[in-house]
């Protein structure tokens, strides 16, 4: 425990507030039956998690978060929401009774399991760093110990785009 | 008034991310359409890219390696999203419906 006004007790008002975006958002995501609403859920999810990476001592990766996962994929969720989803939309009936509670219970089976993993191991204790983890080393370790794994995402990122183009432009001439 | 730092903790880190695993998958399960599944697969990606940010805070030696692995995640979430998001458009051409169940002329 700390006193709330110092350094240390506002960072930790921070982090909840962090957490209960994380929270907020991913509830949102889940349980919104309008798929727009569903997206903005996602978006409040993923700068919440940007705000853990900063607690994490990575501010490029919370920018990188906020940057592709809260800007280009939110985006391209709402296009294709707006594309794919009918104007009157027919309600999704065929619903087993059990689905809500079956899965309730399925996500938490798994989520608690995890927790009492990571409550129960002990972890090796910290070992000395070799550096500090700032962005320069992180853009060195890039282009020389992990250089094929940098060129093979991009190679897939190409192939991402094309194949999607493909698959978009496939049944346009049918109608 | 006090608070308690749980911020420096391990354990702290790997429970949000064990939260953000279970609701991506009640959300797999739950959602009806496959845009809503796709959002919850998202969620899942993100907690696994948060589990290897919090051991790389934490337990790693050289602490480079999981910021470009957390990269790695994104940028192989971005083409996942781009690819399953022209299949859910091509699937609505084709079946007027992005309900799951619709498709299914591959069912035996």
């Amino acid at each position: 425990m700390t006193p709330l006004f110092s350094v240390e007790g506002l960072a930790g008002v921070v982090f909840f507030g962090f957490i209960l975006l994380i929270i907020g958002g991913a509830l949102v995501a889940t349980h919104a039956a309008n798929l727009i609403r569903a997206v903005t859920g996602l978006a409040v999810a993923f700068i919440g998690v940007a705000g853990i990476y900063y607690f994490l001592n990575s501010p490029f990766l919370a920018l990188m978060q906020i940057l592709i996962y809260a800007g280009a994929i939110c985006v391209a969720l709402v296009f294709a929401v707006m594309l794919a989803e009918p104007m009157a939309v027919k309600k999704f009936q065929r619903r087993h009774p059990l689905a809500g509670p079956g899965a309730f219970a399925a996500a938490g089976l798994l989520a608690w399991g995890l927790a009492a993993l990571a409550y129960k191991t002990t972890w090796p204790a910290a070992p000395t760093r070799v550096n500090a983890g700032e962005l320069e080393e992180v853009g060195r370790a890039m282009m020389t110990t992990f250089v094929v794994s940098f060129e093979l995402i991009s190679l897939v990122l190409l192939v991402a785009i094309i194949g999607s183009l493909v698959l978009a432009r496939n049944g346009r001439s049918r109608k | 008034m006090e608070i308690p730092v749980i911020y420096n903790s391990l354990h702290t880190y790997l429970l949000i991310a064990a939260l953000l695993f279970g609701f991506g998958i009640y959300g797999i399960l739950k959602h009806r359409s496959l845009i809503g599944i796709l959002i919850s697969a998202e969620l899942v990606l993100c907690a696994a890219s948060v589990n290897f940010m919090a051991f790389n805070r934490f337990l790693a030696p050289d602490p480079v390696v999981g910021q470009v692995f957390a990269l790695f995640i994104i940028g192989l979430a971005a083409a996942e999203a781009a690819i399953i998001l022209s299949i859910i458009i091509a699937v609505y051409r084709n079946y007027k419906s992005i309900d799951p169940e619709e498709p299914a002329e591959l069912a035996g």
